[in-house]
């Protein structure tokens, strides 16, 4: 660590970790309540499990952002934070709201808590990923602002670079769509068209400039190769990223009421959204080969080029899989979306997080990085979690293929009903929960690796004060 | 990557491609809100229907049901719901409705549970109305066929 403040991220990383266990726990309960669907009923129902398992993996992603970057722009800007305090008073704010959120999704059923927390006066709760009360989400918008200027401040007063500045334009961008948040008019259609607004604009758009200014931090740091080069990828990554991506939102307007162009529009841009993952695939290929050092932290690089490969296969592949109209008429709202929607998350933005951590974890400890055994059980759990998410995305497309085959190819006379189709796809969403239970594995893999790091600290290289 | 494709051309591309393309969404978005009255039949958007809409949100509903396709996969697509229950009867969906939101939750072992709501006889009119004028959206012909 070179700047005192970085250590400002250290909360955020822990936290971020702790809201992932949550996550994936909730995702085991859904994923047995598939099968037996009843399931902590009436306990937990589906909704709520889902709405947490979603709203967990949000919030977790947004303080691993929020922890990254208050870790890389020290030393981009080459200056101290312009505010650790209020840094850390953000952090109890978000946590505690974030907790109280999920707290009264837990205890209280949805309706009650949308009237405790004021819900008729302002509606913004019940549209998917969107649930939280509109307090939380004033909250959430309060915060982001409250972090932006202070990491503006720190650019402002320090030095700008191409990383810095794409980082905090995609923070920026992430504010202004958050803003679509609040809009929910009594029109479906209209409330619908700008729901993307947050949801596709944040993970189709400025999120991967988000992604790009870490990955190329990371890269830097790791290869160390020119800063020109790396930067010269990076907008050219971000550049297709939102050529492709802005438009790409059409993908999403095929069949909920906006005019029929979208089927052209949406069907052509999103074709092309593969590339930009493409690209930092490539980008992070010919770095390593350009390095012109070792860097001794292997797990990070793991991370690092696995989160360029997973989420070229999870958003580029998969997304490009049911992208073109034709294909989504009969693709739509099946599990081949959920298919698409894990392993793109995962790869793309997961992996991004932990990449950052396991690079920045140690040296706000005062190493390097970890000690060989550590980083040896870090790499395996990279493996172990990457194989079950693919393993998970593989058994989703099936389980979408059946429900394709047996509910929406026939017409109406042959066509299967809904909950006949689930009993058909039982054995898949089994294989599922396995491969979910195996993630969770790799998961506990991954927190032993931090407990390792810890008790063979000795054997980790310390940190190079001077450079 | 070539020397001669420098780093200010990538960021021009970055620059004037992004700001280029959300002009251009911008200005397909003011397009298509304005189309938008007619594909959803707002003149019959009622009173009664923005309720249910509130009434759908606030019970969450779309933490288990896709409506057009968006939402959970853990329960039955609802945007066509008036057409495979209601045969196209308004009457008869209203009936059908209330009578299946009233049953709830089976209690079946085993099966999918759908949690008593326990809305009144207006919300449950209110809901319905909701359903019935979303099944009426031109949705580009979607879904394939009534099982959604």
């Amino acid at each position: 660590m070179k700047y005192a403040s970085q250590a400002v991220a250290k909360p955020y990383f822990a936290f971020a970790m702790l809201l992932f266990v949550g996550q994936i726990l909730f995702g085991l309960i859904l994923g047995t309540q598939y099968i037996i669907g009843d399931f902590l009923f009436p306990e937990i129902p589906f909704n709520v499990a889902r709405m947490v398992h979603t709203n967990l993996l949000i919030v977790w992603l947004l303080f691993a952002f929020m922890g990254a970057t208050y870790y890389l722009i020290p030393e981009e800007t080459q200056t101290e934070l312009w505010s650790p305090k209020l840094g850390y008073a953000l952090f109890w704010i978000f946590a505690i709201a974030g907790v109280l959120t999920i707290l009264g999704y837990l205890l209280v059923p949805y309706a009650r808590l949308a009237e405790l927390t004021g819900n008729d006066y302002f509606p913004t709760m019940g549209r998917e990923f969107l649930e939280q009360p509109t307090i939380t989400k004033v909250g959430i918008a309060l915060v982001v602002v409250g972090f932006i200027f202070n990491i503006l401040m720190t650019v402002l007063k320090g030095r700008k670079t191409v990383v810095n500045m794409v980082l905090i334009t995609g923070l920026i961008g992430l504010a202004v769509f958050w803003l679509f948040a609040f809009y929910n008019p009594v029109s479906l259609v209209m409330d619908k068209y700008f729901w993307w607004w947050v949801v596709h604009l944040w993970v189709e758009g400025v999120w991967e400039l988000i992604l790009g200014a870490i990955l190329a931090f990371i890269l830097i740091k790791t290869t160390g190769v020119d800063r020109e080069v790396v930067e010269k990828w990076l907008y050219l990554i971000i550049a297709m990223a939102l050529i492709s991506g802005i438009l790409g939102t059409g993908h999403h307007y095929f069949f909920i009421g906006a005019p029929e162009y979208w089927l052209w529009i949406g069907s052509i841009f999103s074709a092309i959204e593969p590339l930009p993952f493409f690209m930092m695939m490539l980008f992070a290929f010919s770095m390593l080969r350009q390095r012109r050092r070792e860097h001794p932290n292997k797990a990070a690089v793991t991370w690092a080029v696995g989160c360029t490969i997973m989420a070229f296969l999870g958003a580029g592949v998969w997304g490009f899989l049911h992208t073109l109209a034709p294909v989504n008429y009969y693709t739509h709202g099946t599990q081949l979306t959920a298919a698409h929607g894990h392993l793109a998350f995962f790869g793309a933005y997961a992996m991004i997080a932990m990449a950052i951590i396991s690079y920045a974890w140690p040296k706000l400890h005062g190493r390097e990085c970890s000690s060989p055994q550590a980083q040896r059980v870090e790499i395996w759990s990279c493996w172990v979690m990457s194989i079950s998410m693919l393993a998970i995305t593989l058994l989703l497309t099936w389980a979408g293929w059946i429900q394709i085959d047996l509910q929406r190819l026939p017409g109406d006379a042959g066509a299967l009903g809904y909950m006949q189709t689930q009993d058909a796809i039982m054995h898949v969403y089994w294989m599922r929960l396995i491969a979910g239970i195996g993630f969770t594995v790799g998961l506990g893999m991954y927190l032993y690796s931090f407990v390792v790091a810890r008790s063979t600290r000795e054997q980790a290289p310390a940190l190079a004060v001077a450079q | 990557m070539s020397e001669r494709f420098t780093k200010g051309m990538a960021r021009n591309i970055y620059y004037g491609g992004g700001m280029f393309f959300m002009l251009l969404f911008i200005g397909l978005t003011v397009d298509t809100v304005t189309a938008i009255p007619e594909r959803e039949n707002r003149d019959q958007l009622t009173a009664e229907v923005a309720h249910g809409k509130h009434l759908w949100e606030k019970n969450n509903c779309v933490g288990c049901h896709s409506l057009m396709g968006e939402g959970a996969y853990f329960a039955p697509e609802l945007g066509n719901v008036f057409d495979r229950r209601g045969m196209g009867n308004e009457a008869a969906f209203k009936a059908y409705f209330g009578a299946w939101m009233k049953a709830m939750p089976t209690g079946v072992e085993g099966r999918r549970q759908m949690p008593q709501f326990n809305l009144s006889e207006e919300e449950l009119n209110a809901m319905a109305e909701f359903l019935i004028w979303s099944s009426r959206i031109d949705t580009n012909d979607w879904p394939p066929n009534k099982e959604g």
